[in-house]
């Protein structure tokens, strides 16, 4: 190895230029924050709606950024077509809600009604991952890891244009349920019902997941496995078992993240995962990807500062339209944590081969 | 096992090619493409001499006249772009669909509503050499991708619902030489509203959301600069990315300005998503709503759900209409059952039929039925169009392409169910028209 004088020079200005983006970050989200809360242009109950925005949407990114995080922590790939997994989810509490409303169950019974929707959300998308799985993937098993990357593109595009052909290009309106209309008072403050809702049952499907991994025989199986399939092989582990199981979960995650955003946002159509399903990619690599609880925070992270980031950071600096930066601000984030912390919030150094 | 990981990776990816390709709508009769070169090489043995600047398109006895459209025919806003080309299909219709003896054929091409998507269109139908004229497109973004290479391939497009005012713009450069519409130019559209606003709503305080496309961006510029000269205040200028979902944060800063009136001249999506969420959100729950002509389809009450009643959508004036429009919707009725899906039908079957007359004057006809098309003269035709008597008014062309009559409407939507839409009925319209 030898390191010329250009190399040298070379290397400083990159990481001179590294460090001069961190300082420009840092400095224009503080002088923003600083300028926007001097304003007072919103008050402290729009500051509280901006959050509760943020985390109903982060909650819905970081149920779908599971479903990326446990298929790499075991299979070392990216399932891309998670996204669509989640969409058929959407699909699959579609047309239980709407019948359910049809023959009025859902108004005399809502709890019941939406448990049984994502209930059948999940059953959707769990079947399609096991298809998926079971066609698109464990034949490529072992394969130099672009060739099951490639094949997961394929499915996406796959299941999104077998929806459209199926249902059509158009929206379909998510039938509205009274009881989750208007909003509850805390303290004085308004907030939407959908949104506590969502994110209520957004939280209780994560501590179901996380109890499962790590708390039972078959959690304690995939933890093995994602640490080394040979080992874990050799203990008398069933892998394929384990890997089915680990698609399965994810996806369960995934329809009830579908059926919640839907609830939300109260329409459907065969394109509506792939948005999400790219956010909460991020999410999975803002929050360490193959880290289960880091998934969790990347999401709300990412869901939070979508929300407020613009109003917060940008508003008062006199850039027009902050909204149509959103996503800038999302990933120049995601870049941000990634120069600081390049294995994301809560992922594990990476530790050096020797 | 190598040999069956490749047979499936390649069924895959065909599986998949496939599905694609359904997914757009195809060519109708791509044989057309490829006989068109062979007849170009006969044509040396015929009488007529090509002296065009940019050339002629020789039909053969037996070859149908091809006319195409472009426009979007998938996702969201599909609506706008099928209702056109419904207008088109009636007004091949209404020629025993015959040109001459020879059968009009009409290929179709889908351009997405974005920018991308019109280029892509656009090159794929230049290197058509049968096509003789084009209706489309839909979307301003559209044609800004795409005119270009229809021009210098020597093609000239009639657009039915194209609003963005610079397209016509006299400074708008020699690329849009091919390019004229018959929609209305958005600086009369963005006056109507602001005036719909001042003096009979009578609000002082206005606010607008675009999603960054050329025409939401254009329309309501043009909307808060005629607010302001009539005396009103233009409290907040907002926009989201077209893909957005989540509008309760921008509506949230929408709401931190105290509008009373907010104007989201948008696309199908994103007004689904605003017009579901605007009443979530506190301070807006009784502004006044409107949009126009992008929104001006059952598929918004699809998206927006039941706060869609109320709101405001602007148009074309259909009263207005100095033509046959009565008649033009009854053969609606007969080809295609239900209501209208968007608001420029009328305008692409005048596009249409302004395309067929300009043929019928420029095109030499020959003793077998062989017919030669120069281009330049076609595109000079269709310049030249004057009152011309369309459903939509007498339309006269402009040298800047402008061939609309631009009477513009406000309308309410009275009922949210996607299924009461019908803006044609006599006796309950929905949506109804309110000003002026």
């Amino acid at each position: 190895m030898r390191t010329s004088l250009g190399e040298k020079i070379l290397d400083l200005a990159v990481s001179g230029f590294l460090w001069g983006f961190r300082i420009l970050i840092v400095l224009i989200v503080v002088l923003g924050t600083f300028l926007t809360i001097r304003a007072g242009k919103y008050t402290g109950e729009q500051w509280i709606d901006f959050l509760v925005f943020g985390i109903s949407q982060g909650s819905i990114y970081a149920l779908i950024a599971l479903g990326y995080t446990m298929v790499y922590g075991i299979l070392r790939m990216i399932n891309f077509a998670h996204g669509e997994i989640f969409m058929s989810g959407a699909f699959g509490g579609y047309f239980i809600a709407t019948w359910l409303t049809v023959i009025g169950f859902m108004d005399k019974y809502p709890v019941l009604g939406l448990i049984a929707s994502m209930l059948f959300g999940m059953l959707i998308s769990t079947l399609i991952a096991l298809l998926v799985e079971r066609i698109a993937y464990r034949p490529l098993r072992g394969a130099p890891r672009l060739v099951p990357l490639i094949s997961a593109i394929g499915a996406s595009f796959f299941l999104q244009y077998t929806f459209r052909g199926f249902f059509g290009p158009g929206v379909y309106a998510y039938p509205s349920m009274k009881a989750l209309e208007g909003q509850w008072n805390f303290f004085g403050i308004g907030i939407l019902k959908v949104q506590i809702v969502v994110a209520i049952a957004a939280f209780i499907m994560m501590a179901i997941l996380y109890s499962i991994v790590m708390f039972t025989k078959i959690g304690k199986a995939m933890r093995a496995v994602s640490e080394n399939k040979d080992v874990a092989a050799l203990m008398g582990i069933d892998v394929n078992r384990i890997i089915v199981t680990t698609f399965a979960l994810g996806a369960a995650m995934a329809g009830a993240a579908g059926v919640l955003y839907a609830l939300t946002y109260r329409q459907v159509n065969f394109f509506t995962g792939f948005t999400p399903g790219i956010k909460a990619f991020t999410a999975a690599v803002l929050g360490g990807i193959g880290n289960i609880p880091g998934a969790m925070v990347g999401g709300l992270v990412l869901g939070i500062v979508e929300s407020v980031g613009p109003a917060l950071f940008l508003d008062s600096l006199g850039i027009p339209r902050p909204y149509q930066l959103k996503d800038a601000i999302a990933y120049i984030m995601l870049v941000m944590i990634l120069l600081f912390r390049p294995s994301g919030i809560l992922g594990e150094r990476v530790s050096k081969k020797a | 096992m190598n040999k069956r990981l490749l047979a499936l990776l390649s069924v895959l990816v065909l599986a998949s090619m496939v599905l694609a390709a359904c997914g757009t709508p195809a060519t109708e009769a791509p044989a057309a493409a490829t006989e068109a070169p062979a007849a170009a090489t006969e044509a040396p043995a015929a009488m007529y001499e090509c002296t065009d600047a940019l050339g002629c398109v020789t039909i053969a006895p037996g070859e149908p006249v091809h006319i195409a459209y472009w426009g979007v025919l998938s996702g969201p806003d599909s609506s706008l772009g099928e209702d056109s080309k419904r207008g088109v299909e009636i007004a091949i219709d209404d020629l025993g669909g015959q040109f001459q003896g020879h059968d009009i054929l009409l290929t179709t091409e889908d351009a997405g509503c974005t920018p991308e998507g019109g280029a892509t269109a656009a090159t794929k139908l230049a290197t058509d050499t049968s096509i003789v004229g084009l209706i489309g497109s839909s979307c301003s973004d559209e044609t800004v991708g795409g005119i270009a290479t229809l021009t210098n391939a020597g093609l000239t497009t009639i657009s039915p619902s194209n609003t963005r005012p610079v397209l016509s713009d006299p400074a708008r450069g020699p690329d849009y030489a091919g390019y004229l519409r018959t929609a209305h130019s958005d600086a009369f559209q963005g006056k109507a509203v602001a005036e719909f606003a001042f003096n009979y709503l009578k609000v002082t305080k206005a606010a607008t959301l675009h999603d960054g496309s050329t025409y939401a961006q254009a329309l309501q510029q043009v909307f808060a600069d005629e607010f302001v000269k009539l005396g009103g205040t233009i409290v907040a200028q907002e926009a989201v990315a077209k893909d957005a979902t989540d509008m309760r944060p921008v509506l949230t800063t929408i709401a931190a300005a105290a509008p009373e009136f907010l104007y989201y001249p948008v696309f199908v999506a994103v007004g689904g998503y605003v017009t579901a969420q605007i009443r979530d959100v506190a301070g807006l729950e009784t502004v006044y709503i409107a949009g126009s002509d992008g929104i001006f389809t059952a598929d918004l009450l699809k998206g927006g759900g039941a706060n869609t009643e109320g709101m405001f959508l602007s148009s074309p004036d259909f009263s207005a209409f100095t033509g046959d429009y009565a008649g033009f919707i009854a053969k609606h009725e007969a080809k295609y059952g239900g209501a209208t899906l968007s608001t420029f039908h009328a305008h692409a079957y005048d596009a249409a039929n302004i395309l067929f007359a300009a043929l019928e004057q420029v095109a030499v006809v020959e003793a077998d039925g062989t017919i030669y098309v120069p281009r330049q003269a076609l595109r000079d035709a269709i310049y030249a169009t004057k009152d011309f008597a369309g459903v939509t008014g007498n339309l006269s062309c402009s040298a800047s392409g402008d061939c609309g009559a631009p009477v513009i409407a406000v309308y309410e939507i009275v009922n949210s169910d996607p299924a009461s839409w019908n803006p044609a009925d006599a006796a309950a319209p929905n949506p109804k028209k309110v000003y002026p």
